[in-house]
Formats: C-alpha cells, structure tokens, sequence
C-alpha cells in the first residue's frame, strides 16, 4: 500500500513538472504555429541557472532560484523570439531547425559551465523530511510541486480565460490575421507568450531540481515527454496540456516502477490510441 | 555529358582505396554510409514534403536488430541482415501509419517522439540491448570467401551498395510515382481531387525511405561492429536532416553533398574541438538563415546566372 501511495505522489509530481514544461509549449504552438524544440533545454537552462545560483550564494532559498531561473530563462526566451525566430515569419520548418540548433547550442553551453556531474538542488530543509497522515509517509516537496503545477494551471487558465490579454491570445489562436486586423498587437503577443511558455519552463526546471537534479540530458529525457503529452491533449490546448501531463505522469512513473525495462514503450499506448481515434488530440481544435 | 560526368565520379570514388591510406577509406566509407542515410530521408523531407525529426528510428533498429541476432542468438550473417531489413521495414510502415496521421509539424513531432522512446528503450532496456555499454563483438561476415575485414574490402562492399541504393532512389524520385509524390508536396488538394490517393502514396515513400535507411543501418553497424544508444539520439537524427537541407533537399545530389561535408566537419572539428554539438547548432542556425534552400541549388543557381551573363 505505502508503494502504491508513493509512486501515486511521485506520479503526481511528474505530472505537475510535466504541466510547467507542457503548458508553454502548448501556448506557443497554438498562438505562433511554433514548435519550439528549444523547450527541453530551455527547462534544463533554469535547473542549472537555479543550481548554480544555489552553488555560489549562501543563503538563496529554491524560491528564489526558481524565480531567477524562470527571469533568466524568459529573458534568453525574449532575445531568440526577436533576434531569430522573428527574421523567419511563414517559415515553420525554418523555425523548428533554428529551435533544435539552439537546442544544440544550450544544451552543450551547459555541459561546457557546468561541467559533467549531476548538481543535485536540495529541497528546503522544512521540506525535505517527509509528512506522515494516516499511518503513510508522504515526501512533503512532491506534495508542493503538485501544488504549485496546481496553481499555475489556475493561473494560466485565469490569464487566459478571464483577462483582456487572455483574450486577445485566444484571438489570435482563432484567426491570427482577423485579429490583426481589429488592432491586436499580435507580435507584442508573440513576444510576451514566447517570454512566459519559455519562463514557466526554466522556473519548472529548478523546481524539478531537488526531484531531478540539474544534469546533461535532462532536456532530452523530458522534451519527448513534453511532445507525448501535447499530442495527447492536444496542441495549443491548456486543458489538453494538463490532463495530458497527469496521464503521463502516470504512466510514465507506474510503468518505471513496474516494468523499468519497457516504461517507454508503456507511453507508446496512449498516444497512438489517441492518434489514431483523436489525431487532434483529446481536448485540441486544430489537427496538427 | 552527364553521364559521363557520373562514371568518372564514381571511377574516381573506386580508386580511392588504391592512392591513400586507411584513414582517408575510413572517411570515405562513412560518407558513403552518411549519404545512402541523407537520401533515404530525402526521399520524404525533400520529394515527400514530410519533414521527420526521427529518420534514425530505422537506422538504430535494423543495427541493432543486426547486432542482437549475431551476436545474442548467434544466427548466421545472411539470416541476420534479412530479418533487419524485414522487421525494420514492418516496423517503418507501423510508424507510418502512426505518422501519417498529421503532415507539417505534427509528422516532425510524433516522428521525433517515436525515435526518442525507441531511444529511451535502448538505453532502459539492458537485458537487450546492454544499456549504455552498446553491443559489440560484431564481426564482418565474409563475401564468396573474401573477407571483409580491411579498410579497403569494406569501402568497395559500401560503394557498391550505395551506388544500388543511390539507382534505386533516383529512379523511385524520377518515376511516375515520385512525380506524384511531389503533387502531394506541392498541391495536396487538387492531387486528392484529380484521384490520387495523397495518404497511399505518403505511406508507400514512407516504407521504401524506412527500406533504405535500415540498408544504412546495416552497412553502418557492420563498419562500426558496435552499436550504441547514441546512434539513435535527436542529434544523429538532426545531423542527417541537416545533410539534407544543407545539401539541398529534393535534389539527388543535395544529400550526397551535405553528407560528406558534414563527415568532414565531424571528423575534422572533433579534432579540434571537443565542442561538435555547438558547432552543429550554429550550423543549423545559419544554414537556416542565410542558405535556406541549401547549396546544391545555391549552386546551380549561380551557374544559371552565369550562363544568363555569357549568352
């Protein structure tokens, strides 16, 4: 029973990482048409940002970390939008390569910093021992990063459903050119959705820290996971994104414990099951 | 003239184990192995329109459907590339079928998805595949009593595979059905309502492409007589995908080009550099924006214009 409890946490708290990584990639994918294949490594940029910060100044709590490595992150988000992506407009193809040579590029800018070795980002003290409540031990850090995914997708959902901005987001989800045309600032939107899918994720990554650890291949462990799920959900979808990340979560941290050998082709199932019936995804409007 | 042209080019590439060392063969056999790979996924990105982030799904499996049988249940050579080329051809219209499903950027991500769980499988699935340890002990088989085993004997096998598997392509992208193919790149639509069936014709380019790079595959975990993880990682898959459009993607020569111009860099900046996933980024962001259509027809653009002062 305690293994089924705490694999059920665990799975909980990989669905919550992957919702932090899922949702902006999402959001970018449905309002720009970009699929932006610098995510992985931008998640992994901010575990090292928050890590290393961690490292070298006594005293800076995970908090804070996840909010430099989110800051940091979105602001390396802001310069490839505008420096890059921008000089390439009706050139999806030419936008994917340029995400994946960046990619490239982080991922071994970070291995040349950071060096090989794993840093392992310690959760806070008052975190780290674990929570008992009826006779089970819950580790109390997963318990806050579930939280945590809980109250960004109550956030997000908020932002987008309730605000003004949110609004002209879904419009220019909707009909990119119409929404032009009544006066949507349209590439301010592409900037500000780019800068906050690339801050959640690098925020997300240091606080995968303490679960994870900061080390070379995380992008590349957690990109096809974030890809699985917005197939699964459905592209440019919220909801599609966070009922997409519980389900991998799931599976992905059930189908470790139980079968370690075969976990990744246990995440093969449900996306072709829903390729198949659902090509657009569980909760997606636009087929890919 | 041309082929003319083409026979000197490939009498040129047959010599060359007699006029240099074991180094310079080594290279050129891996070109060779680089370029059959680039033009089977040109078949999809450049004729097809159908951009995969995933093509090393089929190299990596029929290397290590290869290197498995040889080597864990110790079949005989022939029975082993025969149930690679079969199983990966099966498996490749499988994923098609998965695939297929979306074209644009949806292919490129569940192609891109798809290789990364085979990835992730050769990695987590020891008792197969060994881990991260890889599998050795591969040994090249002999052909009518010639060995295989030299720098030399392995470099003409290659070439001789690779010139078939350069024919083979060229006539598929030259053909009736590639012409087709290409209808369904430019102008899915209208194809679909002159009658064609646009889904057929993408699956069966998918299989044939899925053929050829498990070809690569063999010939590739015979060079190596190993095979690891890596081999199936995004950036083997970026690498040839770069060959492709660097090269020109949806011309015959494209591939060959990018491919050994990327053999070189790797084997040269390697040695110079411990930094070759930098650099490859930086290539692909600038091939991407400053030769978008690659330098095969940046090429014969130039010479057109050329022509155009003269005449």
């Amino acid at each position: 029973m305690q293994f089924w409890v705490v694999q059920g946490l665990n799975s909980l708290a990989l669905g919550g990482l992957l919702f932090l990584l899922a949702s902006g990639f999402s959001l970018i994918f449905g309002l720009m048409r970009l699929a932006n294949l610098t995510h992985g490594a931008m998640f992994m940029l901010g575990a090292y940002i928050g890590a290393g910060l961690m490292r070298s100044v006594d005293g800076v709590s995970l908090w804070v970390a996840a909010i430099a490595g989110g800051l940091g992150v979105a602001l390396f988000g802001w310069v490839l939008e505008r420096f890059i992506l921008r000089r390439l407009p009706d050139n999806p193809l030419g936008q994917v390569l340029v995400t994946l040579g960046v990619a490239f590029i982080i991922a071994d800018a970070c291995l040349l910093i950071w060096g090989g070795d794993p840093i392992p980002i310690p959760a806070p003290s008052y975190l780290a021992r674990p929570l008992f409540v009826g006779g089970f031990a819950f580790p109390a850090y997963r318990l806050v990063v579930v939280l945590i995914a809980l109250a960004a997708a109550a956030g997000l959902y908020v932002m987008i459903e309730r605000t003004r901005l949110g609004a002209m987001i879904r419009a220019g989800v909707d009909d990119m050119q119409m929404a032009r045309a009544v006066g949507i600032p349209v590439s301010r939107l592409f900037s500000i959705v780019f800068c906050l899918g690339a801050g959640i994720a690098g925020a997300g990554g240091v606080l995968a820290g303490p679960i994870l650890s900061a080390y070379p291949g995380l992008d590349a462990d957690m990109l096809p996971l974030a890809l699985i799920v917005v197939i699964l959900g459905g592209i440019g979808s919220l909801m599609g994104a966070f009922v997409g990340s519980f389900i991998i979560g799931i599976i992905y941290t059930f189908g470790t414990a139980l079968l370690p050998d075969l976990a990744y082709i246990i995440l093969f199932l449900p996306m072709i099951v829903v390729i198949a019936f659902r090509p657009q995804g569980l909760f997606g409007h636009v087929s890919a | 003239m041309n082929k003319v042209l083409m026979l000197l080019f490939v009498a040129g590439l047959a010599i060359i184990p007699l006029v240099s060392g074991d180094f310079y063969i080594n290279l050129a056999t891996q070109i060779l192995i680089a370029a059959v790979f680039a033009l089977s996924l040109n078949l999809l990105v450049g004729y097809g329109g159908l951009t995969s982030l995933g093509h090393v799904a089929f190299l990596g499996l029929s290397a290590y459907i290869c290197a498995w049988t040889s080597t864990k249940l110790g079949v005989a050579p022939l029975v082993a590339i025969g149930l690679s080329l079969v199983i990966t051809t099966i498996m490749s219209a499988l994923f098609g079928l998965i695939a297929l499903r979306a074209t644009g950027l949806g292919f490129l991500m569940i192609t891109l998805a798809i290789s990364q769980v085979l990835w992730g499988l050769a990695y987590r699935w020891a008792s197969v595949t060994n881990g991260d340890n890889g599998i050795s002990g591969l040994t090249r088989p002999s052909l009518f009593g010639l060995s295989l085993d030299s720098a030399s004997s392995f470099y003409w096998l290659t070439l001789i595979i690779s010139i078939f598997a350069f024919i083979l392509m060229a006539a598929f992208a030259m053909s009736a059905f590639g012409s087709s193919l290409q209808g369904t790149r430019d102008q899915a639509r209208r194809m679909r309502a002159l009658g064609y069936n646009v889904w057929l014709i993408r699956w069966i380019t998918f299989i044939y492409s899925g053929f050829w790079a498990a070809v690569a595959g063999l010939l590739y975990v015979y060079y190596n007589k190993y095979i690891h993880p890596s081999a199936l990682s995004v950036t083997a898959s970026a690498e040839a995908l770069l060959a492709v459009i660097a090269g020109g993607a949806g011309t015959l020569g494209g591939p060959i080009v990018g491919a050994a111009l990327l053999v070189f860099l790797k084997n040269y900046a390697s040695s110079f550099v411990e930094r070759w996933n930098m650099l490859l980024g930086f290539i692909f962001v600038l091939i991407v924006l400053l030769m978008p259509d690659g330098i095969v027809p940046g090429v014969q653009r130039l010479i057109r214009r050329m022509r155009g002062a003269q005449s």
